[in-house]
């Protein structure tokens, strides 16, 4: 875990806040996978099953890694997105990113 | 092979989910005798490999420093063919009933009855369903004028078609109603498509000549009665586009869920996951056996490689419930004349036994 201590925070998809442990370098999805938040992350980070989709709290969203056109395309595909829509195989924990809030959409 | 639907056929074994593991398993019943029927939802096998990542190299099947997703399904095919396993695609596996002489009857989306000494799940991550919109009253539209797949052209023949989605499906499906629509409009939330760019270029050009339209926005509102679409709203960046149409083709891609499967009463872990023994990858259900990617038990790996594992095992077990009287030998393909004539290899040299 983190030496810094920094944190994650999560929205799960029954609307409970949880306060989690990161890991420097690992995925976002990595994280909330291996903390049981309902995250699947089926294709193991290589952006083509979109089960990792979290909505990014918008005071987050412009601090974060801006998306790679893969990933745009890939939330193309779903029904439902919101501005902050991301896919969080995509973004790498860094401590700078402590406090980052993500909320778990329901599954489409 | 849905000739006759009132006599169920019989197999040995029926395996649900045609992923790599269950068309491994094919072979491993294969060579204790066994016959095996593959149902899979998807119209092709070859499960997340096949479906999800077909171009991609995996580097960690033994022995094959490098192979793609479907390279290995292509090779799995391959190496069971001489098993004639029979595939049931396109269809859910949705019921499961005991029978009175403890044999299984299984029911799908479509129909058919299989009739089957034991079950093996390879469900892998679960069925691949089509992704739905959020729309309010969609379900009673649903089958009637949305579809999420072509199931017959006719369907759409002089009709106002609406296509949603950015990706092949959608194109494909665009340039091939094109001409039996009455009209098409294609929509998508963005002017980028992750589809072949002749597919894409294909579509600019009748755009050009006013036979198709292009809609950038999202599907926002169905209006209609009785299940019969006859408007649909779509929310774009200059607001909303109020287009008349009479069927919805949406393609939003593919969500993965377990499905029916959680109903048949199996002890479940997480509620999405088939919890089984590390001896035989049996169930809580005697004569169920649980697979690759499905199964659940302390120190799993999500990997290929123990999906194949798991089918040999699981194969030797239920050898013990489809034929309970009879001895099982343990052989090696290498040096088991046996084995090789079910594997229509010439034998080799009586010697080697
Ligand atoms: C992008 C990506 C990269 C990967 N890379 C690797 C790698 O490098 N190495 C590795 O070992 N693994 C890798 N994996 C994981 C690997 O693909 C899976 O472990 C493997 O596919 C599991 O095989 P399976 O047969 O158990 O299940 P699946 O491949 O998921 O197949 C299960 C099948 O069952 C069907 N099904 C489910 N329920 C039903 C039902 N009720 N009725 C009918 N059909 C049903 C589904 O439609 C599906 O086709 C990767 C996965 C992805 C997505």
């Amino acid at each position: 875990m983190s030496e810094t201590g920094a944190k994650i925070v999560v929205i799960d998809r029954a609307g409970e806040r949880h306060v989690l442990e990161t890991v420097e370098g690992w995925r976002v999805m990595e994280i909330l996978r291996d903390q049981n938040t309902g995250i699947e992350g089926i294709c193991g980070g290589s952006c083509d099953c979109a089960t990792c989709h979290v909505i990014v709290d918008p005071a987050w969203a412009d601090r974060l890694p801006a998306p790679r056109d893969e990933e745009l395309d890939k939330l193309d595909e779903l029904p439902l997105i919101e501005k902050t829509s991301r896919l969080s195989c995509q973004i790498i924990w860094s401590d700078a990113l402590d406090g980052l809030t993500v909320t778990i959409p329901e599954a489409a | 092979m849905s000739a006759d639907r009132s006599q169920p056929q019989r197999y040995d074994v029926a395996i649900v989910g045609a992923g790599p593991t269950g068309l491994f398993a094919v072979f491993e019943l294969g060579l204790l005798g066994l016959n095996a029927v593959l149902i899979d939802t998807l119209d092709k096998p070859g499960g997340q490999c096949s479906e999800l990542y077909p171009e991609k190299p995996i580097y960690d099947i033994p022995s094959w420093p490098v192979i793609t997703g479907q390279g290995l399904t292509d090779k799995l095919l391959e190496q069971i063919a001489p098993f004639k396993a029979d595939f049931l695609l396109g269809r859910r596996v949705n019921g499961m009933t005991r029978q009175e002489d403890g044999r299984f009857l299984i029911g799908t989306d479509a129909g058919d009855t299989v009739d089957a000494g034991a079950i093996f799940i390879a469900a892998g991550a679960g069925c691949f369903t089509p992704r739905r919109p959020k729309l309010e009253g969609l379900e009673a539209f649903e089958n009637r004028s949305v579809f999420y797949a072509v199931r017959s052209r006719a369907a759409f023949a002089g009709r106002d078609l609406v296509i949603a989605g950015g990706g092949d499906s959608a194109l494909d499906w665009t340039l091939d109603l094109v001409s039996t629509a009455r009209s098409v409009t294609l929509v998508h939330r963005s002017d980028r498509f992750r589809a072949a760019p002749a597919s894409v270029s294909a579509m600019r050009a009748l755009e050009a000549e006013g036979r198709v339209r292009f809609v950038e926005g999202d599907l926002a509102a169905l209006h209609g009665a009785a299940g019969d679409l006859s408007r649909i709203d779509i929310r774009t960046k200059g607001g909303t586009v109020e287009l008349p149409a009479d069927r919805l083709l949406a393609f939003y891609g593919l969500n993965i869920e377990l499905g029916p499967i959680a109903e048949w009463g199996l002890d479940l872990a997480d509620g999405k996951l088939v919890r089984v023994d590390t001896e035989k990858f049996q169930t809580s259900t005697p004569g169920i056996f649980a697979i690759g990617d499905i199964n659940h038990y302390p120190g799993k790996l999500k990997l290929i490689l123990s999906g194949f594992h798991e089918a040999a095992l699981a194969s030797h077990a239920a050898f013990k419930v489809v034929r309970p009287n009879e001895k099982l030998r343990f052989q090696y393909t290498t040096s088991s004349s046996e084995l090789q004539q079910r594997l229509n290899v010439a034998p080799i040299a009586e010697a080697a036994e």
